[in-house]
Protein backbone atom coordinates (compact mmCIF):
# COMPACT_ATOMS: atom_id res chain seq x y z
CA UNK A 1 0.00 0.00 0.00
CA UNK A 2 2.82 2.53 1.13
CA UNK A 3 4.51 1.27 -2.11
CA UNK A 4 1.47 2.63 -4.25
CA UNK A 5 1.62 5.67 -2.59
CA UNK A 6 4.86 6.28 -2.65
CA UNK A 7 4.46 5.75 -6.46
CA UNK A 8 1.78 8.07 -7.40
CA UNK A 9 3.48 10.96 -5.01
CA UNK A 10 6.68 10.22 -7.29
CA UNK A 11 3.96 10.17 -10.12
CA UNK A 12 2.59 13.55 -9.10
CA UNK A 13 6.01 15.40 -8.74
CA UNK A 14 6.84 14.33 -12.39
CA UNK A 15 3.40 15.29 -13.64
CA UNK A 16 3.73 19.19 -10.99
CA UNK A 17 7.08 19.19 -12.56
CA UNK A 18 7.02 20.81 -15.85
CA UNK A 19 4.32 23.10 -15.02
CA UNK A 20 6.82 24.40 -12.55
CA UNK A 21 9.88 25.03 -14.77
CA UNK A 22 7.71 26.57 -16.97
CA UNK A 23 6.44 28.91 -14.73
CA UNK A 24 9.73 29.47 -12.62
CA UNK A 25 12.04 30.53 -15.67
CA UNK A 26 9.53 31.70 -17.71
CA UNK A 27 7.93 33.89 -15.49
CA UNK A 28 9.04 33.93 -11.67
CA UNK A 29 12.63 34.75 -12.82
CA UNK A 30 12.23 37.16 -15.48
CA UNK A 31 10.15 39.18 -13.30
CA UNK A 32 12.08 39.43 -10.39
CA UNK A 33 15.39 40.01 -12.49
CA UNK A 34 13.83 42.95 -13.86
CA UNK A 35 12.84 44.27 -10.08
CA UNK A 36 16.22 43.92 -9.59
CA UNK A 37 17.60 45.78 -12.49
CA UNK A 38 14.82 48.79 -11.35
CA UNK A 39 16.96 49.13 -8.47
CA UNK A 40 20.22 48.87 -10.23
CA UNK A 41 22.82 51.35 -12.13
CA UNK A 42 23.28 51.40 -15.32
CA UNK A 43 26.96 51.69 -16.46
CA UNK A 44 28.81 53.50 -18.58
CA UNK A 45 28.64 51.26 -21.54
CA UNK A 46 25.27 50.02 -21.31
CA UNK A 47 25.85 47.56 -18.12
CA UNK A 48 24.25 46.83 -15.02
CA UNK A 49 25.75 47.53 -11.41
CA UNK A 50 24.12 45.71 -9.30
CA UNK A 51 23.81 48.44 -6.31
CA UNK A 52 20.20 49.97 -4.33
CA UNK A 53 19.36 52.89 -5.84
CA UNK A 54 15.83 54.60 -6.12
CA UNK A 55 17.67 56.89 -8.77
CA UNK A 56 15.77 55.46 -12.02
CA UNK A 57 12.00 55.39 -10.16
CA UNK A 58 12.80 58.92 -9.65
CA UNK A 59 13.54 59.82 -12.27
CA UNK A 60 10.05 59.82 -13.43
CA UNK A 61 9.46 63.08 -11.49
CA UNK A 62 11.58 65.16 -14.14
CA UNK A 63 9.01 67.34 -16.40
CA UNK A 64 9.69 65.00 -19.41
CA UNK A 65 9.26 61.90 -17.75
CA UNK A 66 6.40 63.00 -15.65
CA UNK A 67 4.69 64.16 -19.18
CA UNK A 68 5.13 60.20 -20.55
CA UNK A 69 3.48 58.87 -17.54
CA UNK A 70 0.47 61.43 -17.51
CA UNK A 71 -0.01 61.30 -21.76
CA UNK A 72 -0.42 57.55 -21.00
CA UNK A 73 -3.21 58.24 -18.32
CA UNK A 74 -4.75 60.18 -20.55
CA UNK A 75 -4.44 58.39 -23.82
CA UNK A 76 -5.47 55.02 -21.79
CA UNK A 77 -8.95 56.78 -20.44
CA UNK A 78 -9.84 58.44 -23.45
CA UNK A 79 -9.38 55.63 -25.20
CA UNK A 80 -11.50 53.64 -22.68
CA UNK A 81 -14.28 55.93 -22.29
CA UNK A 82 -14.87 56.16 -26.28
CA UNK A 83 -14.58 52.35 -26.56
CA UNK A 84 -17.40 51.98 -23.45
CA UNK A 85 -19.64 54.94 -25.04
CA UNK A 86 -19.51 52.65 -28.37
CA UNK A 87 -19.85 49.45 -27.42
CA UNK A 88 -22.72 49.38 -24.74
CA UNK A 89 -25.31 50.08 -27.27
CA UNK A 90 -23.99 48.05 -29.74
CA UNK A 91 -23.69 45.20 -27.32
CA UNK A 92 -27.23 45.93 -25.77
CA UNK A 93 -28.66 45.83 -29.50
CA UNK A 94 -26.28 42.06 -29.59
CA UNK A 95 -28.10 40.90 -26.75
CA UNK A 96 -31.35 41.45 -27.79
CA UNK A 97 -31.15 39.27 -31.03
CA UNK A 98 -32.66 36.06 -31.88
CA UNK A 99 -30.30 33.33 -30.57
CA UNK A 100 -29.98 32.19 -33.87
CA UNK A 101 -28.63 35.56 -35.53
CA UNK A 102 -26.62 36.08 -32.65
CA UNK A 103 -23.85 33.53 -32.99
CA UNK A 104 -23.43 34.79 -36.20
CA UNK A 105 -23.53 38.17 -35.30
CA UNK A 106 -21.11 37.49 -32.44
CA UNK A 107 -18.49 35.44 -34.83
CA UNK A 108 -18.21 38.94 -37.24
CA UNK A 109 -17.04 41.10 -33.76
CA UNK A 110 -14.67 37.89 -32.94
CA UNK A 111 -13.32 37.88 -36.21
CA UNK A 112 -10.91 41.51 -36.03
CA UNK A 113 -10.39 40.76 -32.48
CA UNK A 114 -8.24 37.61 -33.82
CA UNK A 115 -7.27 39.21 -36.22
CA UNK A 116 -3.54 40.55 -36.30
CA UNK A 117 -3.41 44.24 -34.46
CA UNK A 118 -0.11 44.93 -36.44
CA UNK A 119 -2.27 44.57 -39.94
CA UNK A 120 -5.36 46.47 -38.53
CA UNK A 121 -3.43 49.12 -37.58
CA UNK A 122 -1.87 48.93 -40.81
CA UNK A 123 -5.07 49.40 -42.62
CA UNK A 124 -5.50 52.67 -40.89
CA UNK A 125 -2.46 53.88 -42.06
CA UNK A 126 -3.29 53.07 -45.53
CA UNK A 127 -6.74 54.71 -45.37
CA UNK A 128 -5.34 58.06 -42.90
CA UNK A 129 -2.34 58.51 -45.66
CA UNK A 130 -1.74 62.08 -47.32
CA UNK A 131 -2.93 59.87 -50.84
CA UNK A 132 -5.21 57.35 -48.92
CA UNK A 133 -9.25 57.42 -49.46
CA UNK A 134 -10.19 60.01 -46.70
CA UNK A 135 -7.78 62.72 -47.61
CA UNK A 136 -8.77 61.77 -51.37
CA UNK A 137 -12.29 62.29 -50.34
CA UNK A 138 -12.06 65.46 -48.43
CA UNK A 139 -10.10 67.21 -51.51
CA UNK A 140 -12.93 65.44 -54.37
CA UNK A 141 -15.62 67.25 -52.20
CA UNK A 142 -13.64 70.21 -51.92
CA UNK A 143 -13.57 69.89 -48.23
CA UNK A 144 -9.64 70.49 -48.16
CA UNK A 145 -7.33 72.82 -50.96
CA UNK A 146 -4.83 70.03 -49.92
CA UNK A 147 -4.20 66.66 -48.06
CA UNK A 148 -4.76 67.02 -44.54
CA UNK A 149 -2.18 65.70 -41.85
CA UNK A 150 -4.24 62.90 -40.61
CA UNK A 151 -1.35 60.18 -40.09
CA UNK A 152 1.05 60.69 -37.32
CA UNK A 153 -1.46 62.45 -35.25
CA UNK A 154 -2.38 61.98 -31.29
CA UNK A 155 -6.23 61.61 -32.50
CA UNK A 156 -5.18 59.03 -35.07
CA UNK A 157 -3.17 56.74 -32.28
CA UNK A 158 -6.54 56.80 -30.45
CA UNK A 159 -8.18 55.82 -33.59
CA UNK A 160 -6.37 53.00 -34.16
CA UNK A 161 -6.23 51.87 -30.40
CA UNK A 162 -10.06 51.94 -30.02
CA UNK A 163 -10.40 50.31 -32.98
CA UNK A 164 -8.38 47.29 -31.95
CA UNK A 165 -9.49 47.22 -28.53
CA UNK A 166 -13.32 47.55 -29.38
CA UNK A 167 -14.11 43.76 -29.64
CA UNK A 168 -12.77 43.62 -26.32
CA UNK A 169 -15.01 45.78 -24.56
CA UNK A 170 -18.17 44.37 -27.12
CA UNK A 171 -17.61 41.22 -25.79
CA UNK A 172 -17.79 41.00 -22.05
CA UNK A 173 -20.37 43.96 -22.17
CA UNK A 174 -22.46 41.25 -24.10
CA UNK A 175 -21.86 38.68 -22.01
CA UNK A 176 -23.37 40.46 -18.69
CA UNK A 177 -26.09 42.24 -20.76
CA UNK A 178 -26.78 38.65 -21.95
CA UNK A 179 -27.26 37.46 -18.44
CA UNK A 180 -29.70 40.34 -17.61
CA UNK A 181 -32.76 39.21 -16.38
CA UNK A 182 -35.83 41.13 -18.58
CA UNK A 183 -37.58 40.65 -15.96
CA UNK A 184 -35.87 42.82 -13.80
CA UNK A 185 -36.06 45.45 -16.07
CA UNK A 186 -39.58 44.87 -16.89
CA UNK A 187 -40.64 45.60 -13.25
CA UNK A 188 -38.52 48.90 -13.27
CA UNK A 189 -40.72 49.96 -15.48
CA UNK A 190 -43.75 48.55 -14.02
CA UNK A 191 -42.80 50.41 -11.11
CA UNK A 192 -42.98 53.84 -13.08
CA UNK A 193 -39.23 54.20 -13.59
CA UNK A 194 -38.41 56.06 -17.36
CA UNK A 195 -36.03 54.69 -19.73
CA UNK A 196 -32.98 57.07 -18.30
CA UNK A 197 -33.82 56.49 -14.56
CA UNK A 198 -34.35 52.11 -15.55
CA UNK A 199 -31.24 52.18 -17.18
CA UNK A 200 -29.18 54.63 -14.53
CA UNK A 201 -30.83 52.90 -11.37
CA UNK A 202 -30.93 49.48 -12.58
CA UNK A 203 -29.64 47.88 -15.72
CA UNK A 204 -26.35 49.94 -15.61
CA UNK A 205 -25.47 48.59 -11.88
CA UNK A 206 -26.48 45.00 -12.66
CA UNK A 207 -23.98 45.57 -15.73
CA UNK A 208 -21.12 46.99 -14.11
CA UNK A 209 -18.81 44.05 -13.72
CA UNK A 210 -18.94 43.88 -17.51
CA UNK A 211 -18.59 47.47 -17.86
CA UNK A 212 -15.21 47.01 -15.39
CA UNK A 213 -14.22 43.86 -16.97
CA UNK A 214 -14.15 45.62 -20.66
CA UNK A 215 -12.64 48.61 -19.33
CA UNK A 216 -9.41 46.30 -17.71
CA UNK A 217 -9.17 45.15 -21.25
CA UNK A 218 -8.90 47.73 -22.95
CA UNK A 219 -7.00 50.17 -20.20
CA UNK A 220 -4.64 47.35 -19.72
CA UNK A 221 -3.57 47.35 -23.46
CA UNK A 222 -3.36 50.96 -24.27
CA UNK A 223 -0.55 51.06 -21.95
CA UNK A 224 1.83 48.47 -24.02
CA UNK A 225 0.49 48.55 -27.38
CA UNK A 226 3.66 50.78 -28.14
CA UNK A 227 3.46 49.54 -31.75
CA UNK A 228 -0.19 51.30 -32.81
CA UNK A 229 1.01 54.59 -30.90
CA UNK A 230 3.90 54.15 -32.96
CA UNK A 231 2.70 53.73 -36.46
CA UNK A 232 -0.04 56.14 -36.46
CA UNK A 233 1.05 58.64 -33.64
CA UNK A 234 4.69 58.95 -35.44
CA UNK A 235 7.76 59.65 -33.58
CA UNK A 236 6.51 62.58 -31.11
CA UNK A 237 4.27 60.85 -29.63
CA UNK A 238 5.76 58.88 -26.49
CA UNK A 239 3.78 56.49 -24.34
CA UNK A 240 4.95 54.37 -21.49
CA UNK A 241 5.25 51.34 -23.75
CA UNK A 242 7.31 53.40 -26.53
CA UNK A 243 9.41 54.36 -23.34
CA UNK A 244 10.26 50.88 -22.24
CA UNK A 245 11.14 49.68 -25.43
CA UNK A 246 13.70 52.71 -26.76
CA UNK A 247 15.24 51.94 -22.96
CA UNK A 248 15.68 48.47 -23.58
CA UNK A 249 16.23 48.49 -27.45
CA UNK A 250 18.13 51.65 -28.06
CA UNK A 251 18.84 54.15 -25.30
CA UNK A 252 20.03 50.83 -23.94
CA UNK A 253 19.50 51.70 -20.17
CA UNK A 254 17.83 49.19 -18.74
CA UNK A 255 17.80 49.87 -15.18
CA UNK A 256 15.41 52.89 -16.32
CA UNK A 257 13.68 51.00 -18.52
CA UNK A 258 12.98 48.13 -15.78
CA UNK A 259 11.55 50.92 -13.46
CA UNK A 260 9.60 51.86 -16.44
CA UNK A 261 8.09 48.31 -16.83
CA UNK A 262 7.75 47.74 -12.79
CA UNK A 263 5.28 50.99 -12.68
CA UNK A 264 3.40 49.30 -15.02
CA UNK A 265 3.00 46.23 -13.77
CA UNK A 266 1.69 47.50 -10.42
CA UNK A 267 -1.27 49.83 -11.96
CA UNK A 268 -1.77 46.66 -13.80
CA UNK A 269 -1.72 44.38 -11.05
CA UNK A 270 -3.58 47.06 -8.79
CA UNK A 271 -6.48 47.19 -11.55
CA UNK A 272 -6.88 43.43 -11.37
CA UNK A 273 -6.69 43.03 -7.26
CA UNK A 274 -9.82 46.15 -7.64
CA UNK A 275 -11.74 43.67 -10.09
CA UNK A 276 -11.33 40.87 -8.74
CA UNK A 277 -12.08 42.35 -4.90
CA UNK A 278 -15.12 43.99 -5.54
CA UNK A 279 -16.32 43.32 -8.94
CA UNK A 280 -15.96 39.29 -9.92
CA UNK A 281 -16.74 36.73 -7.39
CA UNK A 282 -15.20 34.00 -9.52
CA UNK A 283 -11.47 35.65 -9.48
CA UNK A 284 -9.79 36.14 -12.39
CA UNK A 285 -11.43 33.41 -14.84
CA UNK A 286 -14.30 35.59 -15.77
CA UNK A 287 -11.96 38.55 -16.88
CA UNK A 288 -10.80 36.00 -19.63
CA UNK B 1 -44.81 53.01 -27.85
CA UNK B 2 -43.18 54.81 -30.54
CA UNK B 3 -40.52 55.98 -28.73
CA UNK B 4 -39.67 52.34 -27.76
CA UNK B 5 -39.17 51.43 -31.72
CA UNK B 6 -37.47 54.99 -32.48
CA UNK B 7 -34.66 53.67 -29.81
CA UNK B 8 -34.56 50.16 -31.50
CA UNK B 9 -34.45 51.86 -35.06
CA UNK B 10 -31.47 53.60 -33.30
CA UNK B 11 -29.32 50.96 -31.71
CA UNK B 12 -29.96 49.12 -35.18
CA UNK B 13 -27.97 52.18 -37.12
CA UNK B 14 -25.56 52.54 -34.22
CA UNK B 15 -24.55 48.51 -34.50
CA UNK B 16 -24.50 48.74 -38.60
CA UNK B 17 -22.24 52.06 -37.92
CA UNK B 18 -20.32 49.64 -35.76
CA UNK B 19 -20.31 46.51 -38.00
CA UNK B 20 -19.02 49.49 -41.23
CA UNK B 21 -16.56 50.83 -38.64
CA UNK B 22 -14.85 47.69 -37.98
CA UNK B 23 -14.61 46.04 -41.44
CA UNK B 24 -14.46 49.06 -44.04
CA UNK B 25 -10.19 48.98 -42.95
CA UNK B 26 -10.33 45.49 -43.11
CA UNK B 27 -12.14 46.18 -47.03
CA UNK B 28 -10.05 48.73 -48.44
CA UNK B 29 -7.17 46.56 -47.71
CA UNK B 30 -8.48 43.75 -49.35
CA UNK B 31 -9.46 46.00 -52.29
CA UNK B 32 -6.25 48.00 -52.38
CA UNK B 33 -4.33 44.80 -52.47
CA UNK B 34 -5.85 44.07 -55.62
CA UNK B 35 -5.50 47.15 -57.21
CA UNK B 36 -3.46 47.74 -60.54
CA UNK B 37 -1.75 50.69 -58.88
CA UNK B 38 1.08 51.34 -56.34
CA UNK B 39 -1.09 55.14 -55.21
CA UNK B 40 -4.37 55.87 -56.87
CA UNK B 41 -7.91 55.12 -56.43
CA UNK B 42 -8.84 51.88 -58.62
CA UNK B 43 -7.11 51.52 -61.85
CA UNK B 44 -8.13 47.62 -62.09
CA UNK B 45 -8.17 44.76 -60.64
CA UNK B 46 -4.15 42.59 -60.50
CA UNK B 47 -2.82 39.75 -59.12
CA UNK B 48 0.90 41.03 -59.30
CA UNK B 49 1.26 42.23 -55.87
CA UNK B 50 0.54 38.08 -55.14
CA UNK B 51 2.77 37.09 -57.26
CA UNK B 52 5.21 39.79 -55.84
CA UNK B 53 5.13 38.68 -52.23
CA UNK B 54 5.00 35.26 -53.03
CA UNK B 55 8.65 35.86 -55.12
CA UNK B 56 10.02 38.22 -52.24
CA UNK B 57 12.13 35.88 -50.70
CA UNK B 58 12.11 37.91 -46.99
CA UNK B 59 8.61 36.99 -47.00
CA UNK B 60 8.58 33.38 -47.94
CA UNK B 61 11.72 33.00 -44.95
CA UNK B 62 9.72 35.07 -42.36
CA UNK B 63 6.41 32.77 -43.27
CA UNK B 64 9.17 29.79 -43.01
CA UNK B 65 10.01 31.37 -39.23
CA UNK B 66 6.33 31.99 -38.52
CA UNK B 67 5.67 28.41 -39.14
CA UNK B 68 8.06 26.36 -37.69
CA UNK B 69 7.88 28.69 -34.76
CA UNK B 70 4.62 28.87 -34.13
CA UNK B 71 4.43 24.67 -34.79
CA UNK B 72 6.95 24.39 -31.90
CA UNK B 73 4.97 26.76 -29.83
CA UNK B 74 1.94 24.47 -30.05
CA UNK B 75 3.27 21.19 -29.29
CA UNK B 76 5.24 22.78 -26.13
CA UNK B 77 2.25 24.76 -25.16
CA UNK B 78 -0.38 22.36 -25.36
CA UNK B 79 1.77 19.61 -23.47
CA UNK B 80 2.17 22.04 -20.68
CA UNK B 81 -1.24 23.16 -20.73
CA UNK B 82 -2.99 19.83 -20.87
CA UNK B 83 -0.49 18.13 -17.77
CA UNK B 84 -1.12 21.72 -16.21
CA UNK B 85 -4.71 21.95 -16.50
CA UNK B 86 -4.81 18.25 -15.25
CA UNK B 87 -2.55 18.83 -12.04
CA UNK B 88 -4.54 22.00 -11.09
CA UNK B 89 -8.49 19.91 -11.64
CA UNK B 90 -7.32 16.41 -10.36
CA UNK B 91 -4.33 16.38 -7.86
CA UNK B 92 -3.88 18.30 -4.35
CA UNK B 93 -0.31 19.40 -3.62
CA UNK B 94 1.37 21.80 -1.70
CA UNK B 95 1.52 25.51 -3.65
CA UNK B 96 -1.21 24.69 -6.02
CA UNK B 97 -2.71 28.34 -5.81
CA UNK B 98 0.16 29.68 -6.18
CA UNK B 99 0.95 28.03 -9.08
CA UNK B 100 -2.24 28.79 -10.46
CA UNK B 101 -2.21 32.20 -9.74
CA UNK B 102 1.34 31.92 -11.95
CA UNK B 103 -0.49 30.58 -14.56
CA UNK B 104 -2.74 33.69 -15.34
CA UNK B 105 -0.05 35.70 -14.88
CA UNK B 106 0.82 36.29 -19.09
CA UNK B 107 -2.90 36.46 -19.60
CA UNK B 108 -3.14 39.79 -17.46
CA UNK B 109 0.85 41.50 -17.52
CA UNK B 110 1.33 43.15 -20.61
CA UNK B 111 3.30 41.28 -23.12
CA UNK B 112 5.88 44.56 -23.06
CA UNK B 113 6.65 43.74 -19.53
CA UNK B 114 6.83 39.93 -20.44
CA UNK B 115 9.18 40.94 -23.41
CA UNK B 116 11.47 42.89 -21.93
CA UNK B 117 11.79 40.23 -18.68
CA UNK B 118 12.47 37.49 -20.92
CA UNK B 119 14.43 39.48 -23.31
CA UNK B 120 16.97 40.52 -19.67
CA UNK B 121 16.62 36.72 -18.76
CA UNK B 122 17.79 35.27 -21.73
CA UNK B 123 20.88 37.93 -22.61
CA UNK B 124 21.75 36.59 -18.60
CA UNK B 125 21.54 33.51 -19.61
CA UNK B 126 23.58 33.80 -22.77
CA UNK B 127 20.56 32.80 -24.72
CA UNK B 128 21.53 34.64 -28.56
CA UNK B 129 17.95 36.36 -30.00
CA UNK B 130 17.13 33.85 -32.53
CA UNK B 131 14.26 31.17 -33.36
CA UNK B 132 14.68 29.11 -30.13
CA UNK B 133 14.27 32.56 -28.42
CA UNK B 134 11.31 33.30 -29.21
CA UNK B 135 9.58 30.18 -28.96
CA UNK B 136 10.93 29.84 -25.33
CA UNK B 137 8.94 33.25 -25.12
CA UNK B 138 5.62 32.26 -27.59
CA UNK B 139 5.60 29.13 -25.14
CA UNK B 140 6.15 31.19 -21.85
CA UNK B 141 2.36 32.96 -22.66
CA UNK B 142 1.17 30.33 -25.52
CA UNK B 143 0.81 27.25 -22.23
CA UNK B 144 -1.14 30.19 -20.28
CA UNK B 145 -4.05 30.08 -22.43
CA UNK B 146 -4.26 26.74 -23.37
CA UNK B 147 -4.12 25.49 -20.13
CA UNK B 148 -7.33 27.83 -19.65
CA UNK B 149 -9.22 26.73 -22.40
CA UNK B 150 -8.26 23.35 -21.54
CA UNK B 151 -9.17 23.76 -17.58
CA UNK B 152 -12.42 24.79 -18.68
CA UNK B 153 -13.04 21.60 -20.12
CA UNK B 154 -11.63 19.36 -17.48
CA UNK B 155 -13.44 21.17 -14.97
CA UNK B 156 -17.37 19.85 -16.15
CA UNK B 157 -16.15 16.48 -16.85
CA UNK B 158 -17.79 13.57 -15.00
CA UNK B 159 -15.10 11.30 -13.06
CA UNK B 160 -17.50 8.79 -12.76
CA UNK B 161 -17.32 7.67 -16.46
CA UNK B 162 -13.25 6.90 -15.80
CA UNK B 163 -14.52 4.82 -12.62
CA UNK B 164 -17.14 3.03 -14.55
CA UNK B 165 -14.70 2.40 -17.68
CA UNK B 166 -11.89 0.95 -14.52
CA UNK B 167 -15.63 -1.26 -13.28
CA UNK B 168 -15.66 -2.76 -16.61
CA UNK B 169 -12.11 -4.31 -16.46
CA UNK B 170 -10.04 -1.34 -18.54
CA UNK B 171 -7.24 -0.25 -17.99
CA UNK B 172 -5.27 2.74 -17.09
CA UNK B 173 -4.24 3.59 -20.40
CA UNK B 174 -7.56 2.20 -22.29
CA UNK B 175 -9.30 4.45 -20.21
CA UNK B 176 -7.45 7.98 -21.38
CA UNK B 177 -7.64 6.13 -24.74
CA UNK B 178 -11.28 5.34 -25.10
CA UNK B 179 -12.92 7.56 -22.04
CA UNK B 180 -10.62 10.82 -20.94
CA UNK B 181 -9.32 11.82 -24.13
CA UNK B 182 -12.43 11.91 -26.61
CA UNK B 183 -13.86 13.90 -23.76
CA UNK B 184 -11.40 16.13 -23.10
CA UNK B 185 -10.16 16.14 -26.56
CA UNK B 186 -12.14 18.95 -28.04
CA UNK B 187 -10.85 21.17 -25.08
CA UNK B 188 -7.17 20.24 -26.16
CA UNK B 189 -7.62 20.77 -30.05
CA UNK B 190 -8.93 24.30 -28.96
CA UNK B 191 -6.10 25.05 -26.79
CA UNK B 192 -3.67 23.97 -29.31
CA UNK B 193 -5.43 25.85 -32.06
CA UNK B 194 -5.09 29.17 -29.73
CA UNK B 195 -1.47 28.57 -28.89
CA UNK B 196 -0.94 28.27 -32.43
CA UNK B 197 -2.34 31.58 -33.54
CA UNK B 198 -1.24 33.01 -30.18
CA UNK B 199 2.21 32.40 -31.93
CA UNK B 200 1.53 33.60 -35.46
CA UNK B 201 -0.19 36.68 -34.13
CA UNK B 202 2.51 37.73 -32.04
CA UNK B 203 4.59 41.02 -32.24
CA UNK B 204 5.58 42.32 -29.16
CA UNK B 205 7.43 38.85 -27.30
CA UNK B 206 9.11 38.31 -31.00
CA UNK B 207 9.74 41.82 -30.91
CA UNK B 208 12.01 41.90 -27.86
CA UNK B 209 13.46 38.08 -28.50
CA UNK B 210 14.21 37.68 -32.58
CA UNK B 211 17.33 38.19 -33.72
CA UNK B 212 18.65 38.92 -37.66
CA UNK B 213 17.63 36.22 -39.62
CA UNK B 214 14.83 35.03 -37.39
CA UNK B 215 12.11 37.78 -38.34
CA UNK B 216 8.97 36.72 -38.16
CA UNK B 217 6.14 37.28 -40.38
CA UNK B 218 4.41 39.73 -38.61
CA UNK B 219 7.86 41.53 -37.41
CA UNK B 220 8.53 41.62 -41.16
CA UNK B 221 5.28 43.65 -41.92
CA UNK B 222 6.06 45.81 -38.28
CA UNK B 223 9.54 46.87 -39.95
CA UNK B 224 7.65 47.47 -43.43
CA UNK B 225 4.99 49.44 -42.70
CA UNK B 226 7.31 51.16 -40.34
CA UNK B 227 8.90 52.41 -43.77
CA UNK B 228 6.04 53.16 -45.17
CA UNK B 229 2.60 51.83 -47.55
CA UNK B 230 3.39 48.75 -49.76
CA UNK B 231 0.77 47.17 -51.95
CA UNK B 232 2.70 43.97 -51.28
CA UNK B 233 1.87 44.05 -47.32
CA UNK B 234 -1.74 44.64 -48.79
CA UNK B 235 -1.44 41.44 -50.43
CA UNK B 236 0.34 39.88 -47.61
CA UNK B 237 -2.34 41.41 -45.03
CA UNK B 238 -5.09 40.27 -46.80
CA UNK B 239 -4.00 36.90 -47.06
CA UNK B 240 -3.28 36.42 -43.24
CA UNK B 241 -6.83 37.83 -42.82
CA UNK B 242 -8.16 34.86 -44.76
CA UNK B 243 -6.08 32.52 -42.80
CA UNK B 244 -7.35 34.01 -39.70
CA UNK B 245 -10.83 34.47 -40.11
CA UNK B 246 -10.54 30.66 -41.08
CA UNK B 247 -8.81 28.74 -38.46
CA UNK B 248 -11.51 30.74 -36.16
CA UNK B 249 -14.39 29.45 -38.44
CA UNK B 250 -12.73 25.93 -38.17
CA UNK B 251 -12.32 26.32 -34.57
CA UNK B 252 -15.97 27.91 -34.27
CA UNK B 253 -17.07 24.85 -35.96
CA UNK B 254 -14.52 22.28 -33.67
CA UNK B 255 -16.06 23.64 -30.61
CA UNK B 256 -19.74 23.02 -31.73
CA UNK B 257 -18.97 19.73 -32.54
CA UNK B 258 -17.74 18.86 -29.27
CA UNK B 259 -20.95 20.49 -27.73
CA UNK B 260 -23.26 18.06 -30.19
CA UNK B 261 -21.40 14.97 -29.96
CA UNK B 262 -19.94 14.67 -26.23
CA UNK B 263 -23.20 15.51 -24.35
CA UNK B 264 -21.82 15.24 -20.80
CA UNK B 265 -19.50 17.92 -20.83
CA UNK B 266 -21.42 20.20 -23.11
CA UNK B 267 -22.47 22.90 -20.52
CA UNK B 268 -18.68 23.36 -19.56
CA UNK B 269 -17.93 23.66 -23.10
CA UNK B 270 -17.37 27.41 -22.54
CA UNK B 271 -16.62 29.23 -19.37
CA UNK B 272 -17.50 26.19 -16.96
CA UNK B 273 -20.98 27.34 -16.17
CA UNK B 274 -23.40 24.40 -16.15
CA UNK B 275 -26.54 26.16 -15.95
CA UNK B 276 -27.61 28.66 -18.75
CA UNK B 277 -28.74 31.69 -16.83
CA UNK B 278 -32.42 33.29 -18.57
CA UNK B 279 -31.03 34.96 -21.57
CA UNK B 280 -32.03 37.80 -22.65
CA UNK B 281 -34.18 36.96 -25.90
CA UNK B 282 -36.24 38.70 -28.68
CA UNK B 283 -38.90 39.45 -26.52
CA UNK B 284 -36.40 42.24 -24.83
CA UNK B 285 -37.09 44.52 -22.04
Amino acid sequence: MTGAVRRSRWGLALMVLPPVLWLVLLQVVPLALILVYSFSRRTAYGGIEYTFTLANYTRFLQPIYLKVLSDSLAVALITTLIVLVVAYPFAWHLARQPAERRGRLLLLVVIPFWTNSLILTYAWKVILRADGPVNQILTALGLAPGPVQLLYTKPAAILGLVYVLLPYMILPLYLSIEKLDPSTVRAAYDLGAGPVQAFRRVIFPLTLPGVVAGALLVFIPTLELFYISDLLGGAQMVLVGNLIQREFLEARNWPFGAAASIIVTGVTLLLVWVYVRWFSPGGVEELI
Amino acid sequence: MGRRRWGDRLLSIHAWAVYLFLYAPILVLVVFSFNDSRFSFWRGFTLRWYAAMFQNHQIMRALENSLVVAGWTMLAATLLGTLTAFVLVRHRFPGKSLLEALVYVPIILPSVIMGVSLLATFVLAGLRPGRTAIILGHVAFAASFATVAIRARLVGFDRNLERAAMDLGAGRWQTFRHVTLPLVGPGILAGALLAFTLSLDDVVITFFTAGPGSTTLPLYIFSAVRLGVSPEINALSTLILVVTAGVLILADWVRRWGVNHVKPAAGAAGRGEPEEPERMGGDGA
